[in-house]
């Protein structure tokens, strides 16, 4: 191969890239269709816009648990703060008189930020304030948040019909869905603040090691705080997506397998769940190759509940491939012939730099 | 008189009991109260329909011990619950003979769990992704099998659910005998045999047990297998309990079970804890929902709000414990 096809080869998106490449082949074969974007009373329609559209909150929620993981942590709560802050915006609004008024969703949005911010502090305070393990930890509100987005709702489905709030989810700006346009603003905004400046280093330094990184002159605990409160942020506006997309808050299933959706994606985008290095733009094909697969599955008419079927093996095959132990057992054959000597590969591909 | 009363003061119980203790007086506690409330609550009956109700989750509790203990975590036990039970109804219905049903429904789940454990040991994978994909593939077989509930009518399930061991007016279930059977030989293992040791030492440190020439492969992988056989036992017992299979039972069961033993007081990053006190935590989840639905007029959802709450104030009991020890 030449250097120029073995780095394009080696690039750690290269994997992903060719699974969501399959994926689209996979729909392309199964309905021709697939592929055609038409444009209908201003909007674009089309799978492949449903699947843009559809995926804004999970990437948004699985940018927050990239920066999560890459401090070597894990957020289980995102999917109990979807429900809570979709829940509160829910609620704020149905109780207003005029639900179209933009004040009242605009406070609306504002309490759901606000309770997620403080539930992203809660958590943030317990990994780095207290020292517990970050799984157990935001296990706490993965569990009692649940708790608290029924209470809030008391159990009910809280249904709102405001357009401007059903914009967050279901909208339109400029013929493109608004929810991806929000998404995809969040995820620039974030890789530009971490990648223009050294708060990205300063992340994957306390992920590799947060004692070293101290000793170093980093405020680790601060930087660990700050993760949580940014992963429950992206939490709470894909907690407004989810709601206005169905224009009611259920607090029992809203955001149900998030988390674990969002761990999937960042794991297959490349970010090692060891923390010390972490990829944005992974995560977004990430985050695409799960909502892709998903609607896959829904196209080929097979139960929802079967995709997990599917996620399964498309996580254990990501995760072999990207396990150096695996690659140097399965690739040892292949590269004996050619040099008997020379020791295998480097394990990880080499680090791009800044790849946002 | 005094000397008594100073010795049983100056008293102090060794710090790896502190957590299991605090476990059980909160359970005597939580008891006491529901005690004092409600008339009823004081029966026998009410405690054993605690066993009755969470048989299976103690057994899965049990088997997630194992894996906690060694410093993992098992996020499929939920789902092998539910295939279990799904395979079972279905083979049940296909009228294969009970006998044949039980191994293969018991084999599953620790087939699975020694592959995951395989993979997890030997491709060093985290086990929190790899136990991830076990769950949804688990999951997605439950599905594959049946979309809606298969029933049971096989005699000797019925016989199962139904037979009542009776200590005069209050009874249990044979399926209590079996779980808290469980809990014995999970409990003889870990404290007294090779197996247990080894699994303490891997928990306390990987690195060190290696290099102390331990099987460390061999036990890591044991524990998931261990795990994947509790959850099928429990799988097994559900299908007692209920006489079906269900698509959608034991989601969420890997919480309860984990929020069961952090509660019992072992350690997360393994290397301490006990199945006694996994049970202990087990009866208090038991209990919370017993003084709620005895109540009347809290929701369920206080249900979730209670056990984070314990969950937070047993983590912080852990950590003060630790901390004292250093």
């Amino acid at each position: 191969m030449t250097p120029a096809l073995t780095n394009f080869t080696r690039h750690r998106l290269f994997w992903p890239l060719v699974v969501l490449a399959l994926l689209l082949l996979a729909n392309v074969i199964y309905r021709p269709s697939f592929v055609s974007v038409e444009l209908r009373e201003g909007h674009l329609y089309g799978s492949l816009i449903d699947i843009v559209r559809l995926s804004a909150p999970h990437m948004l929620v699985a940018l927050g648990m990239t920066f999560v993981i890459a401090t070597g942590g894990i957020d289980l709560s995102v999917g109990s703060v979807v429900a809570i802050s979709g829940a509160i915006a829910c609620l704020h609004i149905s109780g207003q008189g005029d639900q179209n008024g933009i004040g009242g969703v605009l406070t609306a949005v504002a309490l759901g930020l606000g309770l997620s911010l403080l539930l992203g502090l809660w958590n943030g305070f317990l990994v780095a304030g207290i020292g517990i393990q970050p799984i157990i930890a935001t296990l706490i509100l993965m569990v009692a948040g649940r708790g608290l987005a029924q209470l809030i709702t008391q159990g009910q489905i809280i249904t709102v019909n405001s357009s401007p709030y059903k914009l967050i989810g279901a909208g339109y700006s400029l013929t493109v869905p608004f929810s991806i346009v929000i998404a995809l603003d969040v995820t620039g905004l974030a890789a530009a603040l971490t990648r223009r400046s050294a708060l990205g280093m300063i992340i994957e330094s306390v992920g590799g090691n947060a004692e070293a990184s101290r000793l170093a002159g980093v405020r680790s605990r601060r930087i660990i705080l700050l993760v949580y409160v940014i992963s429950a942020f992206c939490a709470g506006i894909a907690g407004f997506m989810e709601s206005a997309n169905v224009s009611g808050a259920d607090g029992n299933s809203a955001g149900l397998w998030f988390e674990l959706d969002a761990i999937l994606a960042v794991v297959i985008g490349g970010t090692s769940l060891s923390g010390g290095r972490f990829s944005i733009s992974g995560t977004v094909l990430g985050a695409l190759i799960i909502q892709t697969l998903t609607t896959t599955v829904y196209a080929m008419n097979i139960t929802p509940q079967t995709s997990l079927l599917f996620k399964a093996i498309v996580v254990i095959a990501v995760c072999l491939i990207q396990s150096p132990q695996f690659r140097a057992a399965v690739f040892k054959r292949r590269s004996r012939p050619v040099g008997p000597t020379t020791p295998h590969e480097p394990a990880q591909p080499p680090i791009v730099e800044a790849s946002v | 008189m005094t000397t008594l009363v100073a010795t049983v003061a100056r008293y102090r119980p060794p710090t790896r009991f502190i957590p299991v203790l605090a476990t059980l007086v909160l359970l005597l506690v939580m008891y006491g109260v529901g005690v004092a409330q409600y008339r009823a609550f004081s029966g026998p009956q009410v405690v054993f329909n605690v066993f009755i109700d969470n048989g299976f989750l103690l057994v899965v509790a049990v088997g997630m011990t194992f894996v906690i203990l060694t410093g993992g975590i098992d996020l499929s036990v939920g789902s092998v619950v539910a295939m279990t039970a799904m395979v079972a109804a279905s083979l049940l219905n296909a009228a294969w003979p009970p006998a044949v049903v039980m191994v293969v429904a018991l084999s599953i789940g620790p087939l699975l769990g020694f592959t995951m454990g395989c993979i997890i040991h030997y491709f060093q994978i985290q086990p929190f992704i790899v136990t991830l994909a076990g769950m949804f593939f688990a999951r997605g077989m439950v599905t594959l099998i049946s979309r809606v509930s298969i029933p049971i009518s096989d005699p000797f399930w019925t016989s199962m659910a139904q037979t009542r061991i009776r200590f005069g007016r209050d009874f249990i279930s044979p399926t209590v005998v079996v779980s808290l059977l469980v809990v014995v030989v999970a409990g003889f293992v870990l404290a007294y045999t090779r197996l247990g040791r080894n699994v303490y030492a891997i928990g306390g440190n990987q690195q060190s047990a290696l290099l102390m020439g331990l099987p460390v492969a061999r036990t890591k992988i044991a524990v998931y297998t261990i795990s994947g056989l509790c959850s099928a036992i429990g799988g097994v017992l559900l299908s007692f309990y209920t006489l079906s299979g269900l698509p959608l039972i034991g989601v969420g069961m890997e919480l309860d079970a984990i929020a069961a033993v952090v509660i019992g007081g072992t350690l997360l990053t393994g290397g301490s804890g006990f199945v006694l006190g996994t049970m202990l935590g087990v009866l208090v989840l038991g209990v919370i929902q017993t003084l709620i639905t005895f109540d009347g007029s809290l929701s369920s959802w206080w249900t979730k709000i209670v056990i984070g709450g314990l969950l937070f104030a047993f983590i912080l009991l852990q950590r003060l414990v630790v901390a004292r020890k250093r």
